[in-house]
């Protein structure tokens, strides 16, 4: 009866604030849900634009493929369902004009999403501009909608904004679909492995090779303040350091620079310094680069293993794995290296803590018992959950909103030494919705963007 | 609430019933497919397996590897890697007489450099093997600088879980793995 309770109190809590000006909400704090019934209608465009993009892009119906985008980032939530387009009454242009609610209620529909592609020539170049409506099906209104021009390349990225919208309209969550991922792209024998850079969108297209694989290439990072750099570890010559990389001029420095090895790199919040490890002697010590000064300063002082250090999303603190206690456990201490505590204090050992972009919760992996998992905890170490179990699995990396980790899970190789594999997975912090992110080869170390600036 | 609570109760206990019913059912089918096949085949494939467990015990003293599959050499009669507990950088009694054996040689062959590669087998996260590695290749490098190998005759480099040699999911291959190796670099 008491869990009861609390579970209502959730609820109204989190629909609350919204019900003013919305009828259809989505709550999101629970995984187990019915998704909500949404019809993501075709997007019209006239016979001269449809010219206009085969020509340009050798698409023959834009609208319906940007419609498809929408469906598939909205039912990948978990919480959307998306009805099949057969069963639409209404033609595209018209349900873009003005909806006949009555249509879409039939088919069982509690939103209803339309547009409206046409290119548009300015100074002699080919645009598209695309409109997009959220209407209420059963409160008979339009809710939200925009319009963007952009150049028909960025078509993709439409759909993005578009699914970001409508997201944060029902769920009241910033969203995530207008984001990349980097990974390192995994081929060949596990003991020959080749790995190189590769950037996707999140959805799993264009994805983009940024190293050849001559060289071994590990823990690709987002800057966290600009979508355009990244820093990872190569060991190019031989010698493992700490890149940071532009991923739009290709300009690659190395910033760890030091006798031995620096690795395990994170940005801060602001993108203006990078903490990272410098392994020498026999000892792993945390850094961090001012990367604007090229100051660095030693942030701990142990003989034992520090490493995978993270920012808080203030920048006030870090959280990294330390083995001082004897094995790997997860520690807290301010940025300047200061008041250092241990939060994990569960069964298992604790390594890879990072930080949440909400700051509330550090996603880390456990060892236990032979198995992996991903689980999230409070900042003090308090409210330790398990998200998912399994033979392998680490590096977790959260979705710009918080509500999603991406990881990576390698299989267990069969009495032949076959059989091996390294995917990308995601799970939502409830730990419901565990799914696989395709990638077009094996894939480790993913981490996450920000939302994409222009 | 309690009379809900005593049906919710039996039609569980009736639900594992079933369960085990339809367990019961499975194993029967199985057992007669498995009679089926010749018993001699079935012997042998059973001895197969049973061998590398034998053989584990030899190969392995506590979890450290002591077999010499995978072990290569510096030089003649000299090997090329130790190998470690999990977790662990300290070397083993048998450690330090590779070790040994490599100093010696290294002491005599005094335009040699080496490369000491640190390695981690595949049962920890990524960044931490990487620092595991480097303090195993330096385990490695202090003993040979204690027996009178200079410093800058040795690089030290970790792989971490990089670069297995044994692509095994068990702890035979994960004990193969977890290794310092000494490679010429000139």
């Amino acid at each position: 009866m008491k869990k009861k309770l609390f579970f209502i109190f959730i609820i109204y809590a989190i629909l609350k604030p919204n019900i003013s000006f919305s009828l259809v909400e989505i709550d999101i704090t629970r995984g187990n849900l019915d998704p909500m019934p949404i019809s993501v209608s075709p997007f019209f465009s006239d016979k001269i634009t449809d010219n206009k993009i085969k020509d340009n892009l050798n698409i023959e119906n834009l609208g319906l493929e940007i419609s498809k985008i929408i469906e598939n980032n909205l039912e990948k939530t978990g919480l959307f369902d998306a009805i099949e387009k057969e069963a639409f009454l209404q033609k595209p242009d018209i349900a873009h004009l003005k909806p006949r609610f009555e249509d879409w209620a039939l088919i069982k529909s509690q939103v209803l999403i339309t547009g409206k592609v046409t290119s548009k020539n300015i100074n002699d170049k080919d645009y598209i501009n695309i409109e997009f409506k959220l209407w209420d099906v059963l409160g008979a209104k339009m809710v939200d909608g925009f319009s963007l021009t952009t150049t028909p390349r960025s078509w993709r990225r439409v759909g993005h904004k578009i699914s970001d919208k409508v997201y944060e309209r029902l769920t009241g969550e910033s969203g995530y679909f207008d984001t990349r991922i980097i990974y390192v792209a995994e081929e060949g024998p596990k003991t020959q492995r080749v790995k190189k850079l590769a950037l996707m969108d999140q959805d799993g297209f264009n994805t983009k090779y940024i190293t050849l694989g001559n060289e071994l290439v590990l823990t690709p990072r987002f800057n966290p303040a600009n979508d355009k750099e990244i820093t990872y570890m190569s060991y190019f010559r031989d010698m493992p350091r700490v890149y940071v990389v532009n991923l739009q001029t290709g300009e690659q420095k190395v910033v760890g620079d030091f006798r031995g090895m620096t690795f395990a790199p994170r940005f801060s919040p602001d993108g203006k310094k990078l903490i990272m490890s410098l392994a020498k002697d026999g000892n792993s010590e945390i850094w961090v680069r001012d990367l604007e000064t090229n100051i660095q300063e030693k942030l701990t002082d142990h003989p034992s293993i520090d490493t995978s250090p993270s920012y808080s999303p203030d920048g006030k603190f870090i959280t990294f794995n330390s083995d001082r206690s004897g094995y790997q456990q997860i520690y807290v201490m301010r940025s300047d290296g200061s008041k250092v505590k241990r939060i994990s204090f569960g069964k298992g050992i604790y390594g890879t803590p990072v930080w949440s972009p909400r700051g509330d919760l550090i996603a880390f992996t456990k060892l236990h018992k032979g198995k992996f998992f991903i689980g999230v905890m409070r900042t003090d170490g308090s409210g330790e959950r398990l998200l998912t179990e399994n033979f392998y699995q680490e590096a977790p990396s959260w979705s710009p909103n918080g509500r999603i980790i991406i990881f990576y899970r390698e299989t267990k190789t069969d009495d032949e030494g076959q059989g091996f594999s390294a995917k990308l997975w995601s799970i939502d912090l409830t730990g419901y919705n565990e799914r696989l992110v395709k990638t077009e080869t094996d894939a480790s170390d993913p981490s996450w963007s920000s939302l994409l600036g222009n | 609430m309690n009379l809900s609570k005593i049906f919710k109760n039996a039609f569980l206990v009736f639900v594992f019933g079933l369960i085990l019913a339809a367990c019961a059912t499975k194993k029967s089918v199985k057992t007669t497919t498995e009679s089926s096949t010749t018993t001699k085949a079935a012997e042998t494939v059973e001895q197969q397996k049973a061998d590398p467990i034998e053989k584990l015990d030899a190969l392995m003293q506590g979890d450290v590897y002591v077999g010499s599959d995978t072990v290569g050499e510096l030089a003649s009669g000299v090997p090329d890697r130790v190998f470690f507990a999990t977790n662990e950088t300290i070397l083993t009694t048998a450690s330090r007489e590779t070790l040994r054996k490599q100093a010696a040689w290294l002491r005599q062959n005094s335009d040699v450099t080496v490369v000491v590669e640190g390695h981690a087998d595949e049962r920890g996260t990524r960044e931490y093997n990487l620092a595991l590695g480097e303090r195993r290749a330096n385990a490695a490098k202090d003993y040979l600088m204690t027996y009178g190998v200079s410093s800058d005759r040795i690089k030290v480099i970790s792989y971490g879980k990089e670069r297995p040699v044994d692509s095994g999911s068990n702890p035979l291959s994960w004990s193969k793995n977890r290794r310092s190796v000494t490679v010429k670099a000139n």
